[in-house]
């Protein structure tokens, strides 16, 4: 199973939880399972098209999935997700 | 983009001018917090205001009985009321560049010199109204994630209102920028990688710490400071807009933000509704946004790994860059990717032709009023307005590049050799280069 970190922001759609435990061979069905897990993150982390929202950028071991194979990136249980808003100004 | 007015409920004299945050993505509405994304569908939060009661007291003759700085435009900005402390900010010149414009082609152009704000970028503009709602939250401490500017914009600022700041930057920023926030007593926390690596962590850790991270938990706030820049335009203008506004493109958070700020202005009837054309300027060695706009697409590719010694505006991975190809191909405007060594061209010429010392960004957006032009999308006659957000000093190192040694010559001004204090010395170097 592969470690999902979770922002404060979706934390009540997880019951509190800072990260959890998904099983998936790649982002896009660890993604899949954490919103199976925990439904309420659906409307906040996909669009109708089933990607992701464009207001969601997804890391796995701090790399922007965007540089790796997007949603298709595999995935292995060392790895860490992690989801955030897409953000960026300094 | 147009602003939206609410619909009239209660009559305009029992509402309140800030109504709130709202979900740039979905529309929905959430309490005025410390907050920033939204609960329903991650989008950005923005604030809301209830255009008909800024009305009520926002003329340009109110205006111009207020004091300089930001503050005179206090109903478009989401603090109560003019904060008790913090720096003064804005009301920077805007100057005529007469002998500049002909070297970009261009006949009318005014700089704004926003080089001379506190901290000696337009960044204080959005780190002040962030830092008022910092107190007014109760914050342990001012924090950003920077890639340079802001980091002294926040020390600063967070001196002027006596809360601890702390800044996380690219490790190998430039010196001067590291120095400057050291300087008002920030704790400076260089991280390895790229600014976007910054700005992940901070994102990550920004509501685990009590603190205010101006462009993150604190953003909302922090990007409503930067449409001060339109309202400031449009007074030094006789209150109007000009043809074109040429801006740095980094986040795309102010460009995008003066837009709304001339929306603002023309919405409450203070200017005209005049088209305004929006050219961007991106470092080619960071241009996710300019190849996006080249691409006729608003997806913007994230870029890895910016090349460039434009670090002001090295962001890969910029948030609002959608939102700034679509304001130029709706305003007819452009997304201009500048090579460095005429950025530094840039800046050697505004400097020596008005006096005006800017940082990189500033260069990069005088060669984009210049390609812009050389495009069509500034046309002649156009009056233009462009953007030096930044001061030279924090980037002196910019200037040189693709330049000679700088040597003091005959009929050239530079660097004179160092000669001994004696009038004969004085006139034999003054016979070599007279």
């Amino acid at each position: 199973m592969s470690i999902v970190r979770i922002p404060p922001t979706l934390r009540t759609s997880t019951g509190g939880a800072k990260q959890v435990a998904i099983t998936g061979g790649t982002v896009r069905e660890v993604v899949a399972g954490l919103v199976a897990a925990y439904p309420a993150l659906g409307s906040q982390l996909l669009a109708g098209d089933g990607e992701l929202n464009r207001f969601v950028n997804a890391f796995l071991n701090d790399t922007d999935v965007r540089h790796l194979q997007a949603l298709d990136t595999p995935v292995t249980e060392a790895d860490t997700l992690l989801l955030l808003p897409a953000m960026a100004g300094g | 983009m147009a602003i939206q007015i609410l619909p009239a409920g209660a009559p305009a004299s029992t509402r309140t001018r800030i109504v709130g945050l709202r979900c740039r993505g979905c529309g929905r509405a959430e309490p005025i917090g410390l907050s920033y994304v939204c609960p329903g569908c991650f989008g950005p939060l923005e604030v809301a205001y209830d255009y008909q009661v800024v009305a009520r007291s926002l003329t340009r003759a109110a205006i111009a009985t207020r004091p300089p700085g930001i503050w005179r435009y206090l109903e478009l900005l989401p603090v109560e009321a003019t904060p008790a402390r913090g720096l003064p900010v804005g009301s920077t010149p805007l100057l005529a560049a007469d002998r500049l414009a002909p070297t970009l082609g261009l006949d009318r152009l005014w700089i704004k010199d926003d080089t001379r704000n506190p901290s000696l970028s337009f960044k204080d503009r959005a780190v002040a109204v962030a830092a008022a709602r910092a107190v007014e939250f109760g914050v342990e401490a001012l924090a950003c994630a920077s890639t340079g500017n802001l980091a002294g914009a926040t020390a600063a600022a967070a001196a002027a209102v006596g809360l601890p700041s702390y800044v996380f930057i690219p490790a190998d920023l430039e010196t001067a920028k590291v120095d400057h926030a050291l300087a008002y007593g920030a704790t400076v926390v260089p991280i390895e990688g790229t600014y976007d690596d910054v700005n992940r962590l901070c994102l990550e850790i920004a509501d685990e710490t009590g603190w205010g991270f101006v462009n993150i938990n604190l953003r909302p706030f922090y990007a409503e400071g930067s449409k001060t820049l339109a309202y400031e335009i449009a007074e030094s203008l006789g209150w109007r807009s000009p043809d074109v506004i040429v801006g740095p493109v980094a986040s795309g958070a102010m460009f995008t933000r003066i837009a709304r700020g001339f929306e603002e202005l023309a919405e409450l009837g203070l200017i005209e509704r005049r088209p305004i054309r929006f050219v961007g300027g991106q470092a080619a060695g960071c241009a996710p946004v300019a190849t996006a706009w080249s691409a006729g697409t608003d997806v913007i590719e994230p870029v890895r790994t910016p090349d460039t010694i434009v670090r002001s505006l090295a962001i890969g991975n910029p948030a609002d860059g959608r939102y700034v190809v679509n304001l130029a191909n709706e305003t007819h405007g452009s997304v201009e990717a500048i090579e460095d060594h005429v950025t530094a061209a840039a800046i050697r010429d505004v400097a020596r032709l008005e006096g005006i010392y800017p940082e990189t960004a500033g260069g990069v957006t005088l060669a984009a009023a210049a390609a812009a032009h050389r495009r069509g999308v500034i046309r002649p006659g156009d009056e233009v307005v462009a953007l030096l957000t930044g001061n030279g000093l924090k980037t002196p190192d910019a200037r040189t590049l693709g330049a000679d040694d700088g040597a003091a010559r005959p009929g050239r001004p530079g660097l004179a050799p160092v000669i001994r204090p004696s009038l004969a010395a004085f006139e034999r170097w003054l016979g070599g280069v007279a």
